[in-house]
């Protein structure tokens, strides 16, 4: 059942490449604009890196999230969904996963290589690489709470924008700061802790409130 | 009751979608509650879907799917998987054979109705809710489902349709419900 959601999820992504390499250049073009907008000073692109790769980590997220419910909502097979005879978290958690694996994970892999645009030192472009690989299911998981919220209302994708980004703000400190930590030479553990903690938290509750909001938006 | 068929009439607007949503479990009644085999539907949850098939307005069919990924899909979904040999076999009744791997976006509005009947045929649930089912499909198709659902109701399933047309279903007790406006 589980695995039927994500195979599913996966072959619709791919034979609609176009909307998931668009999460990614929009990634890769906002963070590419920093480095060409200031010059070529080193010492500012360096401290400015890990800000600038998360905020826009955030804002690529933004732009996929509305999709995670809103074809399945428009013709009908969200409702079939809600209607199998499975508990609705295993479904949710399903469809968070294939989101994540289509639309994040790409953007994760790419980072640590546009991260050298900043003049990152290997060591924090591998912890760039940790925190955002911790950090966008969490991003994943209550995204989709707001996703499941604006469902069929006009205008959704700004709601969600208002809804979501004030709760990414932990996942955007501790992950900025972890990457932030490791170029001014202290450990980034205490952050990625902190991280992971979020994660399991959100794994936790994330889908549950999905499930409640995608019942009352069906009804 | 095994083997009852109600058919929901009713002017537009007048709460058949309703109440085949308020009877499937999407929708909770302002008043009342539904129950099955004695037990309230929402204690039972999980359990209640599996002897429920809904099919709705909207198809459940995905556009970038073919009808052979769509049905094997909405059943495994559902809980029960299907062999390639079984969806194509459905799917042929349905008269969608040869178009099987076509995706669903270059099908006509009937013919996607057809795919997304296919699921009555290897569902094998007791009680269908169907709304609106027949509209946009031929008169073939008509006495196709109007066949499947004889078959059902004969094997002891229940069925609750909500439609304008007259129906010709021989098999089973057959009652009607009028919704007023």
């Amino acid at each position: 059942m589980f695995r039927w959601i994500v195979a599913r999820d996966l072959t619709l992504a791919w034979r609609r490449r176009a909307d998931v390499l668009s999460t990614l250049f929009f990634f890769v073009i906002v963070v590419s604009l920093f480095p060409l907008g200031i010059g070529p000073e080193t010492k500012l692109l360096r401290s400015i890196a890990p800000g600038v790769v998360w905020v826009a980590a955030l804002l690529a997220s933004m732009l996929s999230l509305g999709r995670v419910f809103r074809n399945d909502y428009q013709d009908g097979t969200l409702e079939q969904m809600l209607l199998t005879p499975q508990p609705l978290y295993l479904v949710v958690l399903g469809k968070v996963l294939a989101q994540w694996l289509v639309s994040e994970v790409p953007l994760v892999l790419i980072a640590p290589l546009i991260g050298v645009q900043f003049d990152l030192a290997p060591d924090a472009l591998r912890i760039l690489f940790v925190s955002l690989l911790i950090g966008t299911p969490i991003l994943s998981l209550i995204g989709s709470i707001g996703a499941a919220l604006t469902l069929g209302l006009r205008g959704g994708g700004v709601l969600i924008a208002l809804l979501i980004l004030p709760l990414y703000i932990p996942v955007l400190i501790f992950g900025a700061g972890a990457v932030d930590a490791s170029i001014s030479g202290m450990s980034p553990q205490a952050n990625l802790y902190l991280l992971s903690a979020f994660l399991v938290v959100s794994l936790v509750f994330a889908p549950w409130a999905t499930s409640a909001a995608l019942r009352i938006s069906l009804e | 009751m095994p083997g009852a068929f109600l058919q929901l009439t009713g002017p537009n607007g007048s709460g058949k979608t309703s109440l085949l949503r308020i009877v499937c479990g999407l929708m909770t009644p302002e008043r009342g509650e539904i129950r099955w085999q004695g037990a309230q539907i929402r204690s039972l949850a999980e359990e209640y879907s599996r002897s429920i098939t809904y099919i709705g307005h909207r198809n459940a069919v995905k556009e970038e799917l073919n009808s052979l990924e769509n049905l094997r899909i909405s059943s495994g979904l559902a809980g029960f998987e299907l062999s390639r040999a079984q969806a194509e076999e459905a799917l042929s009744r349905m008269g969608l054979a040869g178009r099987e791997n076509l995706l669903a976006r270059f099908l006509s509005e009937g013919q996607r109705r057809r795919s997304a009947l296919a699921r009555l045929i290897t569902c094998g649930t007791v009680l269908w809710l169907l709304d609106e089912v027949l509209a946009s499909l031929d008169n073939a198709a008509v006495t196709l489902i109007e066949a499947v659902i004889g078959e059902h109701l004969s094997k002891g399933g229940m069925a609750i349709v909500a439609t304008h047309q007259e129906l010709h279903i021989s098999a089973g007790s057959f009652q009607r419900l009028e919704l007023a406006s």
